[in-house]
Formats: structure tokens, C-alpha cells, sequence
């Protein structure tokens, strides 16, 4: 049954096995576990990026292509749902439709970009989706009278998903069962569905051609596979599933901006944590999400004692100011592209051996 | 005996090959002559043609750089963007220390800062360079992926060496005295840096072509380009000369640094990253690889973008977009690709 669920994918490395464990039980029972806004909001965050990360490795690590676009589909998702939702109401009818619209739309988009550019290198394509994504990026922010330009949206959500709807009068466990509640569980379980859909995708025939495309497109052409075909179906899944995580997003936040959903300092976030995690493992994306944001929320902290400590000395201590933690985080990326090419996942599963 | 001997024939490219050829060539006339159409106001005009063309230059010594090493080495750096802020911000750094030289009002005196500033920029990103290829480019040659995650990685690490080094804020800086201001012909102002600029970047062209088409070194490169184990077979150490490629376009980088920071007068150590989505664009139109082509496409994003600033601003990004699309709808490779089939 469990095998059937991870589509016969199983993490394959004891420690990695005890890791996904204790980020999948944290997770599941954060609320309880972890009380507190800060953590809530960290916990859903970490669910919907590692679905996010997880379709980016759908793109980089299986199929072998990279794009720079994936905020852009990550960001049609959420404002699709936030515009519907402004737009006509917090009912379910249009959180419905809003987040259906948002992932046919990424798909369309996706579909556009393959058709139009996979024929060619990686690096041509990763020039292209570069500028496309950026020339998305200004066009939402100057589309002010739809999408509120810079300032972004801000809507209702259906009320059983908001704070103010108590399920249980009393404290469950010193917890409000709310809507927040609700909303959180919603988060989980939609990413939680989501990621072993994935995990279905990548471990059916079409992944294992992914892969045969991706290690060696010229002779997998010659066995008769349609490459550009393959290349392009993995694009539009991608996108569908970055645009759904986008969605999960913006009525976790409800709010809608560019900063959130669309900045290239997103990407470089996504591209990080795949690598950190492990390139062609969907479980990498589960570490690699989990570490990179805990690191984000919580190393910051950390790194400010650190630089306390050595205010005496001028430069370091501008070196490890909290600031700059993406510095270590990029010499760690460097260094993990070198060394350990399949990420943290690669690794663990290599040390079983 | 002559009966036998086969005659060198050469043949002649058919006219509408050639044509075909140069058609590229027409593109930025027939540009310049559509934005006077659509604007109207032949001042105007004039304005925004040597705006757009100033524009067009510094983009293309960024751009010129990026797309002769990877006709070379097959390297596309994504961290090229980096090399453009560490110039700007060393090239600031100098000015500010001969603030007394920009300030009085002796021409000769402002040139010579501006051109010590260049210098320390070109010097310092050459460096850079030189650091960037031993350290995080030379162990992924041929790997594409690796490529392009790698350079993301130094670009992340230098854009926060940035902040460590010169702090989180932007840095502000007006231009030499010399070079404030704008000449008057008729009813269109022309700033006085917009023309330094496209002198500068019509020199750099010119003296790229002269490089690559009439020294020893540059039949090297070009040689290179097309096939590099036959170069490195005939002895040359093809290595070296992949280092002192990327070091002239790591340093051409710095020099565009330093003209994009002036002609903005204020530089972030994220502005790279910006720019490096026209420079991007340029070297997809021109098609990768090649400087001709880069060239013309800088001019014509140049160009579009100062028109389309003028009569819609709101799509004045989207439109340089648009002309890639274009562009790549005619020709595939890019405007010129070159020989080796990308």
C-alpha cells in the first residue's frame, strides 16, 4: 500500500528514510507541534515550496532543462486564484475556477514556450526563458489596474478558512481548532497529493523517458522517441504544477504580489534548494525546501550571534552578518555542484551502497 | 599534362544569397525610419535615435564580451552580470577619490578621471575574471547544466561580496563636468555623454573587428571557434587563449559597468542582473557567438526601447521581447550565427 502510494519510489537510504519521517510528522502535526504564527507560516510555506521545487526538479532533474520562467507559472497560479477571488468573492465556486483558470493559463504559456524554443540548447533556452520571465514580471506590475501593480492583492478567502471560524469552542492540545487550522490542512494535504502525483509522473514510463531524453536526447531520437514531444509535456506539467502550488500560496497569504511570487530572487531560491537537494530525486526537493527556508527563518538568527562574537574584527565581521547568509548559501551551491552533483538525496543513497 | 590539371574554381554566392546575407544590415535604417514615422517630431527624433543608439553601444560592450567567449569556449556565463556591477562600483570608487579632478571644469582633467576610473574597473573585472574562469568556470567545460548553475552560484556569491565590500545601499554619483549637459542642433538636445558613448562603442567595434580579423590572435579565436582540437593539434595552447578571452570579456564587462553607472548615475549591486536581461536578448538576435551580429542587435533593442519608451512606456520592456520573438521566427540562430552549429 505505502510502495503503491510512493509509485514503488522508496527513499532507498535508512537516514534518508528517518529524515523525510521527521519533515513529514513536523509537518503534519505542526500546528500542534510547533505553536506559534512564525512557525505556521514557515511550515505552510515549506509545504508549498517543496511542491514548487518538486515540479522545477520535473523540469532540471529529469527532463534536464533549465528555465528561468518557473516563478512566472508559480506566479500565474496564485494571481489566477487572487484574481478570481477579488474579483467575484471569497466563494469556493471561484477559488475553484480562479485556481483552474491560473493552471490551464500556465499550461497554454508552457506550451507556447516549448513549442516555440526546445529545439534548441540549454543554454539558448535558458537565455530565453530569462527574458521572458522578466518581461512577465514587469507587464503584472504594470498592469496596475488588475493586478495592483507593486502593491499586489489583497482579497477574502472563504470564511471557514480564516481565524475568525472556530470549529471547537475549547482548545484542542492548546490549540485553536480554526479556520487558520483548516487553511493549514489544506496546504498540507493539497501539497502532499500534489508531490506524490509528481512522484507517479516521474516513476511511469513517460519519466523514465524523461530521463533517457535527458542523459542522451540524440540516441533516445534515434530509438524513435519524439524528443521535442517529451520535453514539451514535461514543461506543461511543470508549469501546471508550479501554478497550482501558486495557488495553494495565495490563499495561504491571501495576498497576491510581485515580491512574493514573482522575483528573480525566487528563482534563484528554487534553483538552490533543487540543487542543495538533489537534482532527479523528488525527495530532494523535500530536504532541499525544508533546509533552505528553516535557514532562511531561523540561520539568520544564528549567523547574528555569530556576528556579535566577531565584531572585533572588521571584515569578518561583515562577512557573517545575518544579511549575508545567501553568500554561504551560494560558496555551499558552488560547492555541492562539484562535489556532490546528486545533492543531499544522491549522497545519502550513495552512502547505502 | 595541363589537360589533366583540375582548375581552382571558386563560386560565385548567387546575388540573392548575398542579399539574403546582408538583409540584417537593413533592419536598423528601416528601424530608425519607422520610429520617425511613428513619432512624428523630427527633434524628437533625433533625440531618442542617439539616446537609442547610446543605449545600444553600452549594451553591446557588455554584451560584446559574453558572446565572443561562448563562440570560443561554449561558455555562457550567467554571472556575467556580476562583472558589470563590480565595475561599476570600483569605477565610482576611483571617481569619488578624484572628486576634485571631476569637479574643475578642466576637460582634460575630467577625461583623465573618467579614464582612470575605466582603467581601475577593466583591471579589477580582468582579474575577476581571470579568478572566475580558473575557480568555478574551468572544472565544467562541456557540461551545460553544470555551466549555468555554476555561473548562477558566482553571481549569487558576487553580488554579496558587493554588500560586504561597499555596503547594502545604492551609491550615487554625478558625472564628470565635461561630460553634464547637452549640445543643442536645432531643436533636438543631444546629451553630451549619449555621444561619448556611441564613440566609445563604435571605436570598441571597429577595434574588435580589426582584432579578429587582422591579427595573429584573432585568426586564433576564430580559428578556435570552428575547431578547437585542431587549433590545440597545431601546438597553440588553446586553454590560454580561452583565459585571455574571458579575462578581455570579463574586463569589457567592467568598462560597460562603469558607462552604464554614469549614463544612470546611480548603481545598486543588483543593476547586473538587469541588465543582464537586454544583453541576454542582444546576444540571442545577434546570435551567439557573433560579434557583428551582437552588435547590430544592440542597436536595434537600443533603439526599440527608447521609442517605445516615448510612445508607450508601459510596453517598452515587452517590445524588446517581442523583437526577439520575431527575430527568431526569421532566423532561428540569431541574426548572424555563427559557423559551428550552436
Amino acid at each position: 500500500m505505502l510502495t503503491r502510494l510512493l509509485s514503488g519510489d522508496t527513499p532507498r537510504s535508512g537516514l534518508l528514510t528517518a529524515l523525510l519521517l521527521i519533515v513529514l510528522i513536523s509537518l503534519a502535526f505542526a500546528p500542534f507541534l510547533f505553536p506559534g504564527t512564525k512557525s505556521l507560516e514557515t511550515a505552510a510555506r515549506i509545504c508549498i515550496f517543496i511542491v514548487l521545487v518538486a515540479s522545477y526538479d520535473l523540469l532540471l532533474g529529469y527532463a534536464g532543462i533549465v528555465s528561468f520562467a518557473h516563478t512566472m507559472f508559480f506566479g500565474i497560479g496564485a494571481y489566477g486564484t487572487a484574481l478570481a477571488l477579488s474579483s467575484t468573492g471569497p466563494s469556493y465556486t471561484s477559488l475553484i475556477w480562479g485556481t483552474a483558470a491560473g493552471a490551464l493559463v500556465a499550461a497554454l504559456f508552457a506550451l507556447a514556450i516549448g513549442l516555440f524554443s526546445l529545439r534548441v540548447k540549454a543554454i539558448f533556452f535558458a537565455m530565453v526563458t530569462l527574458a521572458v520571465a522578466s518581461a512577465f514580471a514587469v507587464f503584472i506590475s504594470q498592469m496596475s489596474w488588475l493586478t495592483g501593480g507593486e502593491d499586489g492583492l489583497n482579497y477574502k478567502i472563504p470564511r471557514e478558512l480564516t481565524p475568525a471560524f472556530k470549529l471547537v469552542k475549547e482548545k484542542v492540545f492548546g490549540v485553536w481548532i480554526n479556520g487558520k487550522l483548516l487553511a493549514y490542512y489544506l496546504v498540507f494535504f493539497g501539497s502532499a497529493i500534489l508531490f506524490l502525483v509528481m512522484l507517479r509522473i516521474v516513476n511511469s514510463p513517460f519519466g523514465r523517458t524523461l530521463k533517457a531524453v535527458r542523459d542522451n536526447a540524440f540516441r533516445a531520437e534515434a530509438i524513435g522517441y519524439r524528443v521535442v514531444w517529451y520535453r514539451t509535456t514535461a514543461t506543461v506539467l511543470s508549469a501546471v504544477m508550479a501554478a497550482l502550488a501558486g495557488s495553494l500560496l495565495a490563499i495561504w497569504l491571501r495576498y497576491t504580489g510581485p515580491a512574493t511570487t514573482l522575483s528573480m530572487e525566487i528563482m534563484i531560491d528554487i534553483l538552490l534548494m533543487v540543487v542543495i537537494g538533489g537534482m532527479g530525486t523528488l525527495y530532494g526537493a523535500v530536504l532541499g525546501a525544508t533546509l533552505f527556508i528553516l535557514a532562511q527563518t531561523y540561520l539568520q538568527n544564528l549567523m547574528g550571534v555569530a556576528a556579535d562574537a566577531t565584531s572585533a574584527v572588521p571584515f569578518l565581521s561583515t562577512l557573517v552578518a545575518p544579511e549575508r547568509w545567501l553568500l554561504w548559501l551560494g560558496v555551499l551551491f558552488i560547492l555541492s555542484v562539484y562535489f556532490f552533483p546528486s545533492g543531499i538525496v544522491g549522497r545519502l543513497r550513495a552512502g547505502r551502497a | 599534362m595541363s589537360e589533366t590539371s583540375i582548375k581552382p574554381r571558386i563560386e560565385k554566392v548567387p546575388i540573392s544569397e548575398q542579399f539574403f546575407q546582408k538583409l540584417p544590415l537593413l533592419l536598423v535604417p528601416l528601424l530608425a525610419v519607422a520610429g520617425l514615422v511613428a513619432i512624428g517630431n523630427p527633434a524628437s527624433w533625433l533625440t531618442l535615435t542617439v539616446a537609442g543608439l547610446a543605449m545600444g553601444m553600452m549594451i553591446f560592450i557588455m554584451a560584446s564580451g559574453l558572446t565572443v567567449v561562448f563562440g570560443l569556449m561554449d561558455v555562457i556565463n550567467f554571472g556575467h552580470g556580476a562583472f558589470v556591477a563590480v565595475g561599476a562600483f570600483v569605477g565610482f570608487t576611483v571617481l569619488a577619490w578624484l572628486a576634485g579632478w571631476t569637479a574643475s571644469p578642466s576637460v582634460m582633467m575630467n577625461l583623465v578621471a573618467v579614464l582612470i576610473a575605466i582603467l581601475a574597473a577593466m583591471l579589477v573585472t580582468g582579474l575577476l575574471g581571470y579568478a572566475f574562469e580558473r575557480v568555478i568556470v574551468m572544472p565544467v567545460y562541456g557540461e551545460h547544466l553544470k555551466q549555468i548553475l555554476v555561473t548562477m552560484g558566482g553571481l549569487i556569491v558576487a553580488q554579496q561580496m558587493i554588500y560586504v565590500v561597499w555596503g547594502p545601499d545604492e551609491l550615487h554619483i554625478s558625472r564628470p563636468e565635461a561630460l553634464q549637459g547637452s549640445w543643442v542642433l536645432g531643436e533636438a538636445a543631444i546629451e553630451k555623454y549619449r555621444l561619448v558613448a556611441v564613440g566609445i562603442g563604435v571605436a570598441l567595434f571597429l577595434a574588435m573587428r580589426h582584432i579578429l580579423k587582422n591579427t595573429k590572435i584573432g585568426l586564433l579565436v576564430r580559428a578556435g571557434v570552428e575547431n578547437g582540437e585542431m587549433v590545440e593539434s597545431l601546438g597553440y595552447r588553446i586553454r590560454r587563449l580561452f583565459l585571455i578571452v574571458f579575462m578581455t570579456g570579463s574586463a569589457l564587462a567592467g568598462l560597460g559597468g562603469v558607462m552604464w553607472g554614469l549614463y544612470q548615475e546611480t548603481i545598486t549591486a543588483h543593476m547586473g542582473s538587469e541588465i543582464m536581461v537586454l544583453v541576454f536578448i542582444v546576444v540571442i538576435i545577434g546570435g551567439l557567438g557573433s560579434v557583428e551580429g551582437c552588435f547590430i542587435g544592440a542597436m536595434l533593442v537600443g533603439l526599440l526601447a527608447n521609442y517605445t519608451a516615448f510612445l508607450a512606456p508601459k510596453v517598452a520592456l515587452i517590445s524588446t521581447i517581442a523583437l526577439m520573438v520575431v527575430i527568431l521566427m526569421w532566423r532561428p540562430q540569431g541574426l548572424y550565427p555563427v559557423v559551428k552549429a550552436k
